[in-house]
Formats: structure tokens, sequence, C-alpha cells
């Protein structure tokens, strides 16, 4: 707890202390986070020092699609639900998705490995129906490149855990 | 020429520029449905249900956001509007819990007068009302998710009135929900109870906490002595719910229903606010005469209390030790009362009447219990009261006046003014200017105090000292003082903070609605109450003189210590 404590007041120091900063503070802290998220300890200490109520703190982390307040695995897949990746598919992506992975939109793997959730428009219309994985796009997706997808994703973690 | 001219259905107007289109068709008396709108607070833009149509505009316009312009023609009542507003209601009616008959606002309900008013005949969309769990964790108020239409009005009045922010606007699009953080019980929040979100909701989807049926429990009890106090600002705002003017004074009316649903007792809370008077004059007195700290700040507001316990911890021993009218009365009913009329303390059961739903949690601190008994046991809001008049039948408008009982039923003109911001400093000066200087004090109206103003600062010469004092109401003003106080930047002797804009007469116990346009005749109606007493200062009060020779000794004495003071303790705002 301490460590998280000093942690997000060095993240503090360094971009400000006044309530117009919360939304960058809110994006480092998550950014810095193991589990790509912003937690209830991490928020209530940015609330006070703020001095900004934790509900309002909690409203703001809860209203951007690109922030999170719950646990999320380590390869978070945004799908975008604007309206030219549904119009394009985007539908059945989310299923695919949902299938291959064993969870629904707003859930997490067991394995900690990925999460599924929904985003606005990621500006990729041209390749719609697209997703976002963690800072990269993959667009014109289809069932067999969601495995393909999933299935690398995959591989490569399992190469990282043999290096232990 | 600042005015511009315009044409509303096809008459022609001239307003001042600037004004809203809202605004100009209340001026010939056009009424638009509204809902997010509410006339003390920012305009939101949020609900759409007053769109008008403006010519050479392709889409309908908000009327309560959009400012006239000159030329501009104006149809608020064609097919187009009038079908318009119908589809934005069913939309919310869609969304709502429409159990009008079992809802704590029926009757007096913005959104069922909407749909009244607009004639909604059926609901054209698909029911996707949210089953919501009622949060009734807080001891003060109840929210109940399934009938907020997310209007906005409890999150400004929460932060930008109060300060305080327990609830706000989380997640997105439609899982937009008003909520504290992580959707959590209202009680895991710093929330000070002082129930101002539940003034301004439109719907019933934020109430307090019923005390009714606890109460008639006891009423029917026969082994209870049920005695009850009624607050200084409730006498004023009872009558709106029956059909008097805001301010009309009928406080006899409340004695006599309150005996005649069968209460033993029936007892002024004034009693004790006379009574606070002397003990926190005689404390600022010692406060100024022995370097005690300073300024000194009021205490009477339980919202005010739990907000500096919360947000100002360092500041708590600027706060007067007196406990708050209410729980002085508490605390003698069950030691002096029991024993003078030989009532075994232990049966008696202690029932305010008040304006404020923070004194509902005030009762339970764990400090209020210096009679050996929980001092209050219930507190019951003034719309509370108003709902048991409904249940017992009686008719207020016919029934006969009475006065209090003895021993807490004769009270002062100081006290009245209690349930307005800056009554407490008045009656606290009237007595304190008389204890120094021994003089008469010749002009008792202490005009700079009164008002609806959110801080209100007065020199008062008193003898050879200057006293310098502030007045606040609504907690955003208060903490524009407290931080003045931290920064060194206050000299002030002796402030007085009520938690609720306007005082208790603005309490959020109150009736529904409760804007400055009725507080301010609350207000007068406080005035005029005092201006009727023939004692008007509270050292003056012969009852409460005999109080003291009685039972209490002297003021700060060792039987007020333990019966009328008490303590606060900082409370952490969220355990990290
Ligand atoms: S909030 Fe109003 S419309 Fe909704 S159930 Fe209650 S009374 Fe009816
Ligand atoms: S009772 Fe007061 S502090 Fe609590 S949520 Fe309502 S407005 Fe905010
Ligand atoms: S609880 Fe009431 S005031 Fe608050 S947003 Fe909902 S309807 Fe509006």
């Amino acid at each position: 707890m301490n460590c998280l404590k000093n942690d997000i007041e060095s993240i503090i120091e360094k971009i400000g202390n006044t309530p117009d900063k919360l939304i960058e503070i809110l994006i480092e802290v998550q950014r810095q986070s193991e589990e790509n998220y912003i937690s209830k300890d991490a928020l209530k200490i940015i609330s006070k020092e703020l001095k900004i109520s934790l509900s309002k703190a909690y409203g703001v982390a809860s209203f951007y699609s690109m922030l999170s307040t719950k646990k999320r695995g380590r390869y978070v897949i945004q799908i975008c639900n604007s309206a030219p990746c549904y119009m394009n598919g985007g539908k059945q992506v989310k299923k695919y998705f949902e299938d291959i992975l064993g969870i629904t939109v707003g859930e997490m793997t067991d394995d900690g490995l990925f999460s599924l959730e929904f985003t606005g428009c990621i500006g990729t219309c041209d390749k719609a129906p697209a997703v976002k994985i963690n800072d990269k796009v993959y667009g014109n997706l289809n069932k067999e490149k969601v495995e393909a997808l999933v299935d690398s994703i995959r591989k490569e973690e399992e190469v990282c855990d043999f290096s232990f | 020429m600042d005015n511009v001219n315009i044409t509303i259905n096809g008459v022609a107007v001239s307003v001042k520029k600037g004004t809203t289109i809202l605004e100009a068709c209340k001026k010939i008396n056009i009424n638009i449905p509204t809902l997010c709108y509410h006339p003390d607070q920012e305009l939101k833009g949020n609900c759409r249900v007053c769109v008008v149509e403006v010519e050479g505009q392709p889409r309908l316009q908000p009327s309560c956001c959009t400012p006239v312009t000159q030329g501009m023609v104006i149809k608020t009542n064609s097919k187009r509007v009038r079908e318009a507003r119908k589809a934005i209601v069913e939309l919310i009616l869609a969304a709502h819990n429409c159990n009008c008959l079992t809802c704590i606002r029926n009757n007096n309900c913005e959104l069922q007068n909407i749909s009244r008013e607009l004639g909604i005949d059926s609901v054209r969309f698909d029911n996707v009302e949210e089953i919501l769990p009622l949060d009734n964790s807080n001891p003060s108020i109840v929210r109940d998710g399934s009938k907020c239409i997310k209007c906005g009005r409890c999150v400004e009045v929460c932060s930008k009135v109060q300060g305080v922010g327990a609830i706000y606007n989380i997640n997105r699009s439609h899982d937009m929900r008003i909520a504290p953080a992580y959707e959590e019980g209202l009680n895991n929040v710093p929330c000070v109870y002082c129930g101002q979100c539940i003034n301004v909701c439109p719907v019933g989807a934020i109430y307090e906490k019923n005390d009714i049926n606890n109460v008639w429990k006891v009423l029917d009890d026969k082994s209870k002595h049920v005695v009850v106090q009624v607050a200084p600002a409730v006498r004023v705002s009872i009558g709106e719910e029956f059909g008097f003017d805001a301010g009309s004074i009928v406080t006899g009316k409340i004695v006599s229903l309150l005996k005649r649903i069968g209460f033993d007792r029936v007892f002024d809370t004034n009693f004790t606010a006379d009574l606070t008077i002397i003990e926190e004059g005689n404390e600022l007195l010692h406060r100024i005469k022995n370097g005690g700290k300073l300024p000194m700040m009021t205490s009477c507001s339980p919202g005010w209390i739990r907000y500096v316990e919360y947000f100002y911890p360092e500041l708590l021993e600027n706060v007067s030790t007196c406990k708050s009218p209410q729980q002085m009365f508490g605390a003698l009913a069950k030691s002096y009362y029991a024993e003078k009329y030989k009532i075994n303390p232990e049966n008696i059961v202690v029932v305010s009447i008040m304006p404020c739903t923070a004194k509902k949690a005030e009762c339970i601190r764990d400090e209020m219990n210096d009679s050996g008994y929980q001092d209050v046991d219930f507190v019951l809001t003034t719309r509370e009261l108003v709902r048991m008049v409904h249940q017992s039948g009686i008719n207020i408008n016919k029934i006969e006046e009475k006065d209090f009982d003895d021993p807490f039923g004769i009270t002062t003109g100081a006290a009245a003014i209690f349930g307005a911001t800056g009554g407490v400093m008045e009656a606290a000066l009237r007595t304190v200017y008389e204890i120094v200087t021994g003089n008469e004090l010749k002009n008792i109206n202490l005009t700079t105090v009164r008002g609806i103003d959110g801080i209100k600062e007065a020199e008062i010469p008193v003898g050879d000292l200057n006293v310098k004092v502030a007045v606040a109401n609504g907690l955003n003003n208060a903490k524009i003082i407290l931080d003045m106080i931290n920064e060194g930047k206050a000299d002030y002797h002796f402030i007085e903070i009520m938690a609720c804009p306007g005082g208790c007469i603005g309490g959020g116990g109150q009736p529904i609605p409760g804007n400055i346009e009725v507080k301010k005749q609350r207000m007068d109606g406080i005035y005029n109450v005092d201006k009727s007493k023939l004692i008007r200062k509270s050292h003056k009060n012969p009852a409460i003189i005999k109080l003291y020779e009685e039972y209490l000794g002297e003021p700060l004495g060792h039987k007020s210590h333990k019966l009328l003071h008490t303590h606060y303790a900082k409370r952490e705002l969220y355990e990290v």
C-alpha cells in the first residue's frame, strides 16, 4: 500500500496536483499498473491529493473508454462499436472473440491474459470491422483473422513464460 | 436599447437582450414544460422537454438555454413541438419505474405533472426499466435509482452548493447513472446527510429514511410516555402542504394536531434554542476572556458538523461545544423533565419534528446519550409529519389552536429566528450585548445579518469590544470562510454556519418545492414570529431562568457540561 501511495504521489508531483490534471494522472496511473486499470485504492489516493470527491473521480474514470476501474488482462481487446464497424460485421467480430476466449464483453479471462470491451470510433473506419489491442489496431477482421490473432498472442506469451 | 423584439405564437413581444426563450414565454404567461430546469440552478439542457420551434432553424431548440435574438419567430405549441415533447417524455417513461401509487412523490412529482400536461395516454416504446436495488445504507437518505431520470440537479446541489460531491454521473452513454463512487451505498462516501439532493429532485428518486412507522408504534404502546418537540422552521413551512401561503405561521395548529395524533406532551424546540443561546453566548465570552480558540463557530446544524469533521478537522476546536437545540432537548427530557414529573426515563420516548434530514443521523451519534439513554429516539421531517397528518385523517384547516406544554413551552423571539440563516447570530448578540454591558440593547433588530445572501459580515460594538461576526449558509459558502481562517485572513470572533441554503427554512426535510422565492416567504414568517413575541431575548425567558435555578445551576456549570455540551471527531474521507 505504501508503495502504491509513493508511486502515485510521485506521479502527481510530476504532473501537478490541481483538479484539472485528473485525466492525465489517471492515464499515467493506469499505464504504470500491472493490470491495466486504476484500482480503488489508487483512486482514493488521487481523490484525496487532488481534493476531488471520490465519486467525481470515479465518474471521470468510468466515463472514458480508455480508462478502466476494473482489473483488465495484459491484452485489452477493444471492439469498436461505432456505426461503420457495427454495420460491417462488428457484431460478429464480438461473437468470434467471445467464443474463442470464453468470456463476454466486460470480462477478463481466468489466466489474466485477455479482457474484452467496447470502445467508440478508433479512426480506422476504412478497415472496418476493427479492434484495438493495447496500442495496436487490427482491421478487416473475420473469423480466421480473429483466431489467428488470439493464437499468436497466446503463443508469444507461452514463450515468455518458459523464459522464467 | 438593450431590448429585442420577438414573436411568440404570433404575439409581438419585447424583452431584454439575453433573456432565454423560456423566460420570454413566462413573461407572456406561456407555460413551457421542463424537467431538468430548476429556477435556482444552472441551465443544463439535458432533458430536451422544453423544445420549441424557431423559424429558420431546422431543429427544435431547447428553450431553457436558447437566448432570444432580434426578430426571432417562435412557436411553442405547433404539432411538431407537441409530438417531440411527447416522444421525449415517453422515452423517459419507458425507462422509468412508473409505480406512482406507492411512490413517495405521488401527487407532487414533476414527471407526473408533465405527463398529464402533455396528455400522454400511452408509451409507444418497449419498457427498458432497470431494476436497481434501493440504497438505504445511509441513516438519513434513501436513493431509488429506478425512479431517477438523470436530470443532474442533485449532482449540482451536492457538488456546487454543498461542496461535497457524494454523488456524480458515472459510466457513459446508456449505462450512465447518478450514484456514489463504485455504485456503492451512500454511506460509503462522505455524505453529510443535508438532504439538499432531495429538495431539488423532480421525482421520487431520493427521499428521507422513513421513521413514521416507528413513531406510530411507540404511540400505540401504552407503557411509553411519548413527548414531541417542534423545531423553529417547521411552523412557517408546513402550512404549504395544506394550502396555506408559504410563511404562514401555523404553530398553534401543529400543537393541536400533535396532541390529537396522540403525543403525551407537545414541547417547543425553541425552548432549547433559548438555552443554546445562554450556553453558547457564555462560551463565546469565556473564550474571548480566557484566550480560547477563536473564531468560535456555531454547532446547531448537524450537516455542518459532519462537513467540518470530514473536510476541516483541523478547525474542530473552533466549533462550539454546545449540542444542537434538538439534542439539548432530548438530554433534558430524559433527566430534568423525568425527575420533575417523576416519570421513569426508560419509558420516555423523545420524537422530534425537524426541517432537517441530518437530524436523523445526529440523534444516533454515540455521544448523544448523556441522559443515560439515547437522548432523542426518532426524528421526523416536516414532510413526514405531513404524511402522518394525512394518515390520521385530521383536518388541519379546521383544527383549533393550542399552546405548547410546560416546562418547555415558553420561548422568545430570539429562539424563533434560529430557523433562518443569521438567526443564531442575531439571537446570540442580543444576549451577549446585555450580559457584557449590563445595558439594555435598544435596537434589537440586527438586520445586517438577515437575508438570504450566502455570506454576511457585521461588526457590533459590545462595550469596549468590537465583535466581528460572519454568517454563512450552504456549505460551499462555509468553505470560503474556513479557507480564510486557515490562511489567517479571518479575524472574526464568532461565525454562524448552517449547512442548508437559507438556513433551516431551506432544510432537506422541508416541503417541496422550496426554491428561493418560497424560502424568502418562510423567512418573513420566521421574523414575524419574532416580532409577535413579548420577550425577544433568550436570557429574559422566565422558563429558562427557572431551569437554571431549579436544575442546571449556572451556564457552563457542571450539569450543563454533562448534558448540554459535547465533542466532535475527525472522520476519514476514505479509508485507504
Ligand atoms: S417519480 Fe413520479 S412518475 Fe415516477 S413513480 Fe414516482 S410519482 Fe410516479
Ligand atoms: S444529503 Fe447532502 S451531502 Fe448527501 S448526497 Fe445529498 S446533497 Fe450530497
Ligand atoms: S436522483 Fe433526482 S435529482 Fe438526481 S439525477 Fe435523478 S432525478 Fe435528477
